[in-house]
């Protein structure tokens, strides 16, 4: 985090100054984090500015990264968990380019990581910064539009119309159905929006040895919470917070403790679950494990042959003659780990499992 | 002004529940309401009448704290000290308006969520509390509900979902339900038929009997201010002309306007 005033000075064109923004912009919002992080949950102003991508599409967490990132730091950018998506892609890009900053796509490496609706599975430790992109920073939006009266129910905590909400679920659906952006008290004081990560994500927030950063740029929010802060999900007495889980294991790595991607593989209603965090679970098939839709490893590109990365006694031996040769053709695309496991293993027998 | 005999002393709780001294609201040179000054005592109910544009409604905003007057004060003992309701914080104004207070709307979309469903209405304010519990939330809006005569069965439906008459109904329960010392009525049965506004007085009479509510209704119906009322206050371009025991005032008007307001009564 320590900023670099200048580009380095043997650089031929300084078309930008470090990290994209100008260095007033840096400190204007480098204030306004301060002031988040010294009231958790509270909804700082600041002054937003023009990206070189559109708003809506990160232009607050860019902003936030921007402000702290420095040569010293290394960014992974998440995009729903995934670290080769379009939107996850360029804006990794953009600081290697305008922030000359290391990127890397492991979770125990990054310093920074910029997320758009996801916290990576793999344990945040202290001296990582969580950088959140936030379409809507108001909770309280969708209940009350006037802006000065959602200031008013925050400073003096009037939060019984977030309660109203919640009700309004369990009348209706007989639980609590909003799975994102999930509404949680900071700190016993603030209701805050967690930005649109899945509610199974909510208790990572809770007492996080991570500092988390949240940047609205349309919005021209900033909010914070410093490392070891309380996050409590709204809930009832009698209906308790509950996360999602599933009744499948991942398909690809078999994780039984992740969130999970629910992908539809063909026109007959089959579906898969994968984790949504790509690294994880790439993390997972390469210490070995193996889901029940994961191809031939090494057919599939999708894990190193190198024998380090196969278990003893590895099942790709069970599961060939489930395979039908004209289908994994050597037309096949290894890129994409979805795309891959459907052409492969959209006939494999459910039994076929790790 | 005219005002008849002094008013009932009631031997319970000599200390009005709510003190208004010269009240005065101005828009630019208009007047909005002047130098208005009364007690309201426990379970008693104050009826505001008068023409449109005499400065009811402007009143009623300056008593629930809405509209802070430009002139006087409103005292409300509501707890064991008397709280001068614009010197103490918004916040505090506000929670007594979540609580020891209630306002019922002319226009029941005015005072009801129309996107929440009635039972979410209702239990607005026990969760504005901090009531955390669904069963028992819901449980005391069944309860509120049945009795504004709203069919249980419709406590998950919306409130664009019912007719005019139940929205005010509904309007009522979910002021109600907090238990309020103090309610505030801008005119509850406009807009409503005349079998409808029956119903509904009735029910607010009885409400307003069992709960022991002190009310300030203002409308522009004698029969409802007859109906209701215990004391009554004629206003005329914002002020007050004439206040006394509801009987009293209809059946024996001093001030010009009042005989004009009471002859131009229909009786059918």
């Amino acid at each position: 985090m320590n900023a670099q005033q200048t580009w380095p000075a043997d650089d031929a064109s300084p078309a930008y100054n470090y990290a994209y923004l100008d260095e007033q912009t840096k400190r204007m919002i480098r204030r306004a984090l301060l002031k988040a992080v010294a009231v958790p949950g509270y909804q700082v102003p600041f002054g937003s500015r023009e990206m070189p991508l559109a708003r809506g599409w990160g232009t607050g967490g860019i902003q936030v990264t921007a402000a702290i990132i420095g040569p010293d730091d290394t960014l992974k950018v998440i995009d729903q968990g995934a670290d080769d998506t379009t939107n996850a892609v360029s804006i990794r890009r953009f600081f290697e380019k305008t922030a000359d900053a290391r990127t890397t796509e492991a979770t125990a490496e990054a310093t920074i990581i910029q997320t758009r609706h996801r916290i990576p599975e793999a344990p945040l430790r202290a001296g990582q910064i969580m950088v959140y992109q936030v379409p809507q920073p108001e909770p309280l939006r969708k209940l009350e539009p006037r802006e000065a009266e959602t200031r008013k129910m925050h400073a003096w905590a009037e939060y019984g119309l977030m309660q109203v909400k919640l009700y309004e679920n369990i009348a209706r659906f007989g639980e609590v159905t909003t799975t994102y952006d999930y509404p949680v008290m900071i700190n016993g004081r603030y209701i805050m929006a967690p930005s649109p990560i899945p509610k199974f994500d909510n208790p990572k927030m809770h007492m996080s040895p991570a500092l988390q950063l949240f940047g609205a740029g349309r919005e021209k929010r900033i909010y914070a919470l410093p490392p070891h802060t309380s996050v409590r999900s709204l809930d009832f007495e009698d209906h308790p917070f509950r996360i999602q889980s599933w009744s499948a294991p991942c398909a690809l790595c078999a994780a039984t403790d992740s969130y999970l991607d629910e992908v539809v593989i063909d026109d007959q209603g089959a579906r898969m679950f994968v984790c949504s965090d790509s690294h994880h679970c790439e993390t997972r098939r390469a210490q070995g494990h193996r889901g029940t839709m994961l191809g031939d490893a090494a057919t599939s590109g999708l894990v190193d042959p190198s024998p380090s990365a196969v278990i003893p006694g590895d099942r790709r031996e069970t599961r060939d003659p489930f395979r039908n040769p004209t289908e994994q053709g050597s037309g096949m695309d290894p890129g994409s780990a979805l795309r891959s496991a459907r052409d492969d293993d959209a006939k494999v027998e459910a039994g076929a499992k790790s | 002004m005219t005002t008849h005999a002094t008013f009932p002393e009631t031997a319970y709780d000599p200390a009005p529940l709510l003190s208004v001294t010269g009240v005065s609201r101005f828009y630019g040179e208009r007047i909005g309401c002047k130098d208005v000054s009364f007690d309201l005592w426990p379970g008693e109910v104050l009826g505001i009448v008068g023409e449109s544009g005499s400065g009811k409604s402007t009143l009623l905003r300056c008593l629930a704290g809405i509209d802070q007057p430009d002139e006087g004060e409103v005292l409300f003992r509501g707890g064991p000290e008397p709280l001068d309701i614009y010197s103490v914080p918004e916040q505090e104004r506000r929670r007594l308006m979540r609580t020891a207070w209630g306002i019922v709307h002319q226009n029941p979309r005015d005072g009801l969520r129309m996107d929440v469903s009635a039972g979410g209405n209702v239990g607005e304010r026990l969760m504005d509390r901090g009531d955390r519990h669904y069963g028992a939330i819901r449980e005391r809006a069944l309860d509120w509900l049945s009795r504004v005569e709203i069919a249980g069965a419709r406590i998950d439906d919306r409130p664009r979902q019912f007719s005019g008459g139940m929205q005010q109904r509904l309007q009522i329960a979910r002021v109600l339900v907090s238990e309020p010392r103090l309610v505030f009525m801008d005119e509850p049965t406009g807009g409503l038929d005349v079998s409808v506004q029956a119903k509904l007085l009735d029910l607010l009479r009885v409400l307003v009997r069992d709960l022991g509510l002190a009310a300030i209704i203002v409308t522009h119906d004698l029969a409802v201010a007859r109906l209701l009322t215990d004391r009554l206050m004629v206003m005329k371009d914002g002020h007050v002309v004439e206040q006394g025991l509801t009987d009293q005032v209809l059946d024996d008007p001093h001030h010009a306007y009042t005989q004009l307001l009471t002859s131009a009564v229909l009786t059918v």
